[in-house]
């Protein structure tokens, strides 16, 4: 009797949380309205169905439930209720995937005048590439993949000349254009889902597949990777920003096209030496950094790492928080050079002889050591830094100085600027250092690492 | 004929004679039956904890130091695996398969007992080699149950070098031992059954256990290959399953490989591999039902022939687990067609569940709460299955809890109530003893409300859009606090389900030791396995003389009987009017 009673509890009660529940759909910014419509639907026909037999066997329960001297019916079959439920089952299943299908023939076709942009998912970030004033993408292939031309650009393809190549983390669509969004890996499985979207794929290293919408609403919405891709799966977050349409163009219009990327005249480190005299006022005449000044090493840091970092202290995203003591004095120094500056400086310290820093963190690196599986995803077995993650080079960077940048995201200084997409990645992952002591073990384990082969490796690969 | 091995016998058996032949190197299905389930439920608490684990992540998050991404993927990754198969396919097959099939079917043994044997031992090696992955470096594979190439054998995946290896090498063994083994229960129910036990008469549990093992033995083949490709692909850089790939910063080797060739090899085994575990569930909680309800099973035709249609259509769904993976679309269509028409035959069983207890005389004893709970969180997890097996509808609720609570709700909760209810029922065969009411009850109680409890919220999770398979949400905008609220509330009631199974436990071990003795056939059951001459039955099962089959399984109630069920052995009584034509005059 209790179980009837607690059967129809639990029909009343889920029905009541179905409908009370806080948790629902985001707010649909896309054309696959018709998606939520086809879930309604089914919630329907299953909700009446949950309902209706559950509660015909509560009763079953209470009304036949054994008495003293009550006997069964004996009762082997009875064909016509038998075929009258086969019979409304399928009509409620007809009900129910009649629409889908519809939909899905809508998911299919894509629209002739739908807009391209290729999205590039890669362990563990995304990147994005439009189609430039041809509409049409250059060929690709992993093959050709390297951190000169990270989308793998055919460089002989004219096609691909003019694609816009946008590696910050951020898609732009414009408002009320459908879009064909065609999705390329170049290292594990991963999906593209923005949840008020609705439809999501996934991204497979080897082909190219694709999703279409309309975006609806104009604003910014999370991308998520939905399909187990390593260890920081769950940090591979993007935005896409949904535009009005010339405020959409005038951003493309901004951006820089892969014939950009490539024809930049060759660096020059002679020049660089000459700008790099400011800088080793405080980081060193070999660009071995200074404790005293607070000034890391540079030499031995891969460019692309540079080049960001000098490019976030000119945009603000470092340098800027309130709490970051000695990133701030960063910013002026930044703000001089331009991009051909940049480019020289760089290749002037990739000349500089690799740095063994002091070591003044204590910790225990074998407790080190376990929580370095996670940070060696991205930065690489030997800390030796690994471009396609985004991982700095961590080894001879100077254990006071990664200490105290650990700290900072741990604290929210670093990481918290809505455009800087590592540092945000990086502030999720420092949820595995639970507290100073974890971060001071890591850095211990870190100052051991900087000669295993895998560092030898990137020594000449990374840069 | 095949009688000769189990025929009638005047001379003794070769019965065994020492302890290791007895209860070690035995060749007596009985003795199988319960060594494959103390080792599927001794590996099946493991997977609990890695569980209890990885909840404790979700629902605290930035509290356990030991806790981190590799490790959770590694938890989620063994958890999955141990209890889809080496927990229930093992207990549904090796289990109550090695057990239930010749008593019920009236053979002496299984057709090939050495080899029956040498199936046990083979498992067991399996279950030994996946939890040697826990002293490899690198620890066990993180690639999540599925193994998804590439990430399942490339660095930035915990175990990629060893674990994956250990994991593929688990699987082939373990696929060997199924394969000996499901031969036998094949055979046995093809070639063994007793005199009168036409297919039409074999009780429900033999049919979903029959057609199951059917399943399995066509299915897991297709996992043998892709563990083989896979294994391959990474020891000596073939590249079946692997494209040209950019990995960790460096161009490697690969080319030309593809990796959703996998996905359809895992899941032309993986769905079926479902209904491997539903189908034995299915059989064994219809006999539940029909036993404490004194009611023959409703419609026992149709449920034979929807065991039947469901196996067969589970063999061209499969790719209904891919409608995001990026194979072509059009496949859409025919695959979210095929598995809503599997929603026919599975309602007609649940329809059938339901109208056995119509009219009948439900003793609410501990096995039927089980088989109760059974349709209540099947009827749940099979109306969620709908959402999912319609392609568009599975769009926005794919890879998200959604699809986590289904699949707990409809695999995991469901045939898991079925082992609970099927253990206190034939508790008192096997053992000879009554299990302790009381504990039972608790233990049903906990149990099922426990998991309601952690698996509907998971579904509205999903809704909202949660993805699965993260290790933590961080800062997500359309994820609101009362999210993670929920979580915290999932985690404890997780815990709560965990420790109950200590009653469970405790009852099993206690009662088998200090029970009341058990009388043959305490639930007035029809089925030969309560008519045997010894409980628990002794080697050989029947004496010297075999039994005889009269009747199907389901004479409950017969008007005119004296007692309200009828056992399958014994003769018609002319006086007594016969059960329409149930196969009695097959």
């Amino acid at each position: 009797m209790s179980l009837a009673v607690v059967l129809i509890l639990l029909v009343v009660g889920s029905v009541i949380f179905h409908f009370l529940s806080p948790w629902w759909f985001t707010p649909i910014a896309s054309n696959w309205g018709m998606m939520d419509t086809t879930v309604d639907i089914t919630f329907w026909v299953t909700g009446i169905v949950f309902v209706a037999v559950n509660l015909f066997m509560a009763y079953a329960i209470i009304r036949f439930r054994h008495r003293q001297g009550q006997r069964a019916k004996y009762e082997p079959e009875n064909k016509k209720l038998e075929w009258w439920l086969t019979v409304i089952t399928t009509i409620g299943v007809v009900a129910m995937l009649t629409p889908g299908l519809f939909v899905w023939a809508d998911f299919v076709a894509v629209p002739k005048d739908a807009a391209i942009v290729e999205v590039v998912g890669r362990q563990w970030n995304w990147s994005f590439r439009y189609p430039g004033d041809d509409g049409v993408l250059g060929a690709s292939s992993a093959k050709l993949t390297t951190p000169d031309n990270p989308f793998g650009i055919d460089p002989q393809d004219a096609a691909g000349q003019d694609d816009v190549v946008v590696s910050d983390q951020e898609l732009r669509l414009p408002l009320d254009r459908p879009v064909k969004l065609l999705l390329r890996s170049t290292d594990v499985l991963h999906n593209f889902t923005v949840p008020q979207f609705r439809v999501k794929m996934d991204l497979v290293p080897g082909m190219v597949t694709y999703v279409w919408l309309t975006p609806t609403k104009t604003g910014t919405f999370e991308i998520l990777c939905e399909e187990l891709c390593g260890l920081a799966h769950f940090a591979m977050r993007g935005k896409v920003i949904v535009d009005e349409p010339d405020a959409y163009a005038t951003w493309l219009a901004q951006q820089r096209s892969f014939a950009g990327t490539q024809s930049l005249a060759a660096a020059d480190p002679v020049a660089g030496q000459v700008s790099y005299a400011t800088c080793a006022a405080c980081h060193g005449a070999q660009g071995e950094g200074n404790v005293l000044l607070n000034a890391p090493a540079l030499a031995g840091q891969p460019g692309w790492y540079i080049d960001r970092q000098l490019a976030n202290f000119r945009k603000g995203l470092r340098g800027a928080a309130p709490g970051d003591t000695f990133g701030p004095q960063m910013v002026g120094f930044a703000s001089i050079l331009d991009a051909a500056a940049t480019r020289n400086l760089i290749a002037y310290l990739q000349t500089l002889p690799d740095p063994r820093p002091e070591q003044s963190v204590s910790g225990d690196a074998s407790a080190g050591a376990r929580l370095y599986d996670t940070c060696a995803g991205c930065h690489g077995v030997d800390g030796q830094g690994i471009w396609t993650s985004n991982g700095p080079r961590l080894a001879n960077l100077g254990d006071w100085y990664l200490e105290r940048q650990l700290k900072y995201f741990k604290q929210g200084v670093r990481g918290k600027h809505p455009q800087d997409f590592h540092g945000a990645q990086m502030a999720l992952l420092m949820g595995t250092l639970r507290d100073d002591r974890a971060i001071a073990d890591v850095v211990a384990y870190i100052n051991t690492l900087g000669s295993g082969p895998a560092m030898a490796a990137a020594g000449t690969a990374a840069r | 004929m095949a009688y000769v091995a189990i025929a009638d016998r005047d001379t003794h058996l070769h019965d065994p004679q020492t302890f290791v032949t007895k209860y070690i190197w035995s060749q007596d299905h009985k003795v199988i039956a319960i060594q494959y389930s103390l080792i599927a439920i001794g590996v099946g608490l493991v997977a609990l904890v890695l569980s209890g684990m990885m909840r404790l992540q979700l629902g605290f998050p930035d509290t356990f130091s030991f806790i981190t991404p590799n490790n959770y993927l590694q938890f989620i990754t063994m958890h999955g695996m141990i209890m889809v198969i080496y927990l229930l396919t093992a207990l549904f097959l090796g289990g109550f398969g090695n057990y239930l099939i010749p008593l019920m079917v009236g053979a002496r043994d299984m057709v090939f007992p050495y080899m029956n044997m040498l199936s046990v031992w083979v498992y067991l090696l399996a279950v030994l080699v996946l939890l040697a992955s826990y002293f490899v470096p690198g620890g066990p594979t993180g690639a999540g149950w599925t193994l998804y190439p590439p990430q399942a054998i490339l660095p930035g995946t915990a175990g990629a070098s060893w674990g994956i290896i250990l994991m593929l090498v688990s699987l082939a063994i373990f696929i060997v031992a199924f394969t000996m083994g499901g031969l036998n229960y094949v055979c046995t129910v093809l070639q063994a059954r007793c005199r009168g036990m036409t297919l039409m008469r074999m009780p429900l549990s033999i049919w979903g256990i029959f057609m199951a093992t059917i399943l399995g033995l066509l299915a897991f083949p297709a996992l043998l290959v892709s563990a083989i490709m896979m294994i391959l692909d990474s020891l000596i850089g073939t590249s079946f399953f692997m494209p040209a790939i950019v990995s960790m910063g460096e161009q490697l080797a690969y080319e030309g490989g593809s990796p959703i060739l996998f996905q359809h090899l895992f899941w032309f085994f993986g769905h079926p591999e479902v209904y491997i575990v539903a189908l034995p569930a299915f059989g064994i909680v219809s006999d539940l039902l029909s036993v404490h309800a004194r009611k023959n099973i409703f419609g026992y035709r149709m449920m034979v022939w929807a065991i039947l249609a469901i196996g067969g259509l589970s063999f061209v769904v499969w790719a209904h687990h891919m409608y995001v993976s990026g194979m072509n679309p059009y496949f859409g269509f025919f695959f979210a067609t095929t598995t809503l028409i599997i929603a026919v035959p599975t309602a007609i069983k649940v329809y059938n569940w339901v109208l056995t207890l119509w009219h009948g005389d439900i003793h609410l004893r501990v096995p039927m709460l089980f088989a109760i709970g059974f349709i209540f969180t099947f009827i749940h997890g099979g109306l969620t299955g709908l959402f999912l097996g319609n392609v568009t509808v599975d769009l926005p609720l794919s890879d998200t809890y959604f699809v986590v609570g289904h699949f707990h709700m409809v695999m995991g909760v469901s045939p898991i109530l079925v082992v609970f209810g099927a253990i206190y029922h034939w508790f008192p065969k096997i053992t000879g003893k009554m299990y302790n009411e009381t504990l039972g009850k608790w233990h049903f109680w906990l149990t099922f409300l426990g998991t309601y409890s952690i698996y509907l919220p998971m579904h509205y999770l999903g809704i909202l859009g949660v993805p699965r398979r993260y290790f933590a949400l961080g800062e997500t905008e359309f994820i609101p606090d009362s999210a993670h609220i929920a979580n915290e509330s999932i985690t404890i009631s997780a815990l709560i389900v965990a420790v109950v199974q200590i009653l469970f436990i405790i009852n099993m071990v206690w009662s088998t030791w200090r029970g009341q003795k058990a009388d043959p056939n305490p639930w007035g059951a029809t089925t030969l396995e309560w008519q045997t001459p010894d409980t628990p039955p002794k080697h050989g099962n029947w004496g010297p003389k075999l039994p005889e089959v009269y009747r199907w399984a389901y004479d409950f109630s017969v008007p005119g009987a004296a007692r309200d069920f009828i056992p399958q052995n014994e003769p018609l009584d002319p006086k007594i009017a016969p059960g329409r034509d149930h196969g009695v005059h097959a």
